[in-house]
């Protein structure tokens, strides 16, 4: 249903714009009907980019992103906001995401003026309230009320009921558990599972290990800007095969193991590198004979279902 | 005992009203000890954490007593705690990225610090490369000016500024929350490192994320609505938990290898209690599965087994 291929993105910074920031190097995976998708990776791995760049919120610098094969770039117009009555958004911060003065009605009022100006104010109404008990909220706490009145799991969910409004069949969701509390973000997560049954396909952007597990039969690690290893999250959890996913999994915070005694990882920014695969600085495993320092590994099916791209695995 | 508390009060004056943000704390911490502390957020749990050190102007002492190595903290006054802090009670903030000052390179703002408590920065200096070098960070950091050191980087500089003058107490507030999960593990088992090499006596981690203190923790102390609710050793607590709310809290978190069509996990109901006017008798009333009665008067916290105290009437 959609399908990214080969995209990348490079940042300008620095004085004038004279540095080049890589912040995704071709990337290509595509999110089926009804499936949930993981995106893994630490802070800067270009995860939220991603995210951003499918819903076109920033522009892409190579490759095509195609949502039921159009090109969402050419998209203008009545065209692109019928890209948007599909695919969908919802972020971190729910606090951040409300106009202050709005009343959540409101809010909803906004979606109609600018989607459904035809629908009927009573048929309208009756959305709103199927939205909002679709996400478990019950419409008459939370319609009259401003934000700062909501719990943030509240206003998360809010926001899910907003996209569920439109004929959304995508949705973005970009960290939308990190800012919630343990008795809360497992209910969003709940939902977000039985959205899905219903035939939504999710994107799920996170760094929490255990959560991705939890909701997603796919998953892709990313390595600063570059897909380290994707494939059936059963395969990648169980038989991590990327070095760098394995030192992942064995840092991850577990309530069942301890952590073993390991080499503790401290090298958090090392240089940009310009050739050679993106891990090599702080690769337990890599080493100039197979080519690790000068060229890029590209992707490789060691199993089936389950990529990898590290040059260890070339040979097998 | 290096430290005791006992039905320690901490309100916040506002307008409304007091908010009872810590109401009735009492709990002990042997030498060696890390305690974690967890909560979700609005549990009082950084409010017990900064009345041990400081009180900002909002916060308002009410009664209780605090002891550390027999020596009574004049909490309420804040100008005899100068005293303590720094020296005996210490404390790494919860935004540690940006506790430096930024107008000031590194050694500089240290040897500010340092002459504040009429410390010498010369003499201080071989111990504080020491330390620099057990942290894996190189001695040019004195040189540069905060901005110019990353996130992890400056989590670990403000660590080993915070236990320089090795205090008996270290309170470490949401410290890895913001870090990535591999340096989320290295600073963890530096906080434990700090305590093996008697840097600091005992230790408060506070944090909402259980796993790690799961990890790291000799005890763990969990609160609600501003009453302590149990504390036990770390395993007792994750493995076989008295208290309703902190069962309910453990089965909500997603553990890695738990995917939704196998094992449905489910949060907790309702949302905690407004602490400007907080109901009489157990605070966790509204939410209990097994609220009784008797849960109209609030439960003491007590004893149930040897080091293991529960505030439940179920269990006591």
């Amino acid at each position: 249903m959609l399908k990214l291929d080969g995209i990348s993105k490079v940042y300008k910074v620095g004085t004038f714009g004279g540095k080049q920031l890589h912040a995704v190097s071709d990337v290509s995976f595509t999110v089926g009907a009804g499936e949930v998708l993981s995106l893994i990776g630490e802070s800067g791995s270009g995860k939220s980019t991603i995210g951003k760049m499918i819903l076109r919120l920033i522009s892409i610098n190579a490759g095509t992103i195609s949502f039921d094969g159009v090109d969402i770039a050419t998209l203008k117009g009545n065209a692109l906001k019928e890209y948007y009555r599909k695919v969908q958004g919802v972020f971190q911060d729910p606090f951040s995401c409300y106009n202050t003065i709005f009343k959540a009605d409101r809010i909803f009022r906004i979606v109609k003026d600018e989607f459904y100006p035809a629908v009927p104010d009573p048929n309208w109404t009756g959305r709103v309230r199927w939205a909002l008990q679709a996400v478990g909220l019950n419409p008459d706490q939370v319609l009259h009320k401003f934000p700062h009145q909501l719990s943030g799991g509240q206003l998360q969910r809010l926001l899910i009921a907003r996209a569920l409004l439109l004929d959304i069949r995508f949705l973005v969701a970009d960290e939308i558990i990190s800012m919630l509390d343990a008795s809360t973000r497992i209910d969003v997560l709940n939902l977000l599972a039985d959205l899905k049954a219903r035939g939504l396909s999710i994107l799920f952007i996170t760094h929490d290990l255990s959560l991705a597990h939890y909701i997603s039969e796919r998953s892709v690690i990313l390595y600063r800007g570059r897909v380290a290893e994707m494939g059936a999250t059963e395969s990648i959890f169980e038989r991590p095969l990327h070095p760098y996913t394995q030192m992942l999994m064995a840092s991850v915070p577990r309530l069942d193991k301890k952590w073993a005694d390991g080499k503790v990882e401290l090298q958090a920014n090392p240089a940009e590198r310009t050739g050679g695969c993106v891990y090599y600085g702080r690769c337990p495993a890599a080493s100039a004979d197979l080519g690790c320092d000068s060229h890029t590994p590209g992707l490789i099916e060691a199993e089936r279902d389950h990529f990898v791209a590290c040059f260890r695995y070339v040979a097998e | 005992m290096s430290l005791q508390v006992e039905n320690l009060r901490v309100h916040y004056q506002t307008l409304r009203g007091a908010v009872k943000a810590l109401d009735g704390a009492t709990f002990s911490i042997a030498d060696g000890e890390i305690m974690g502390l967890a909560g979700e957020s609005g549990c009082g749990k950084t409010t017990l954490g900064h009345s041990l050190i400081l009180l900002n102007s909002c916060m308002r002492y009410v009664e209780g007593r605090v002891e550390l190595d027999g020596i009574e903290l004049p909490i309420w006054d804040t100008s005899r705690m100068n005293a303590f802090r720094f020296k005996e009670v210490s404390i790494i903030p919860q935004y540690a990225m940006n506790a430096m000052n930024p107008t000031r390179k590194i050694g500089r703002m240290t040897s500010e610090l340092l002459e504040s408590r009429k410390v010498s920065f010369n003499a201080t200096l071989p111990e504080l490369k020491r330390r620099l070098d057990l942290v894996k960070l190189s001695h040019d950091v004195l040189n540069m000016y905060p901005i110019e050191l990353s996130g992890g980087m400056k989590q670990r500089m403000v660590m080993v500024l915070s236990t320089l003058l090795n205090p008996s107490l270290l309170i470490a507030d949401e410290i890895t929350s913001a870090l990535d999960v591999s340096s989320q593990k290295a600073v963890a088992e530096m906080l434990v490192e700090f305590r093996d090499r008697v840097f600091v006596n005992s230790m408060i981690v506070i944090t909402h994320d259980i796993s790690i203190l799961y990890q790291i923790a000799d005890s763990i102390l969990i609160m609600y609505a501003g009453k302590l609710a149990e504390k036990a050793s770390t395993d007792v607590i994750i493995h076989a938990p008295r208290h309703p709310y902190t069962r309910l809290l453990i089965s909500s978190l997603p553990k890695v290898g738990v995917t939704y069509t196998e094992k449905r996990l489910s949060g907790i109901p309702g949302s905690p209690p407004l602490l400007l006017d907080p109901p009489t008798g157990c605070r966790f009333r509204e939410r209990c599965p097994v609220a009784f009665e008797k849960c109209l008067e609030a439960p003491p916290f007590l004893e149930v087994e040897k080091g293991h105290h529960v505030a439940c009437w179920r269990e006591s």
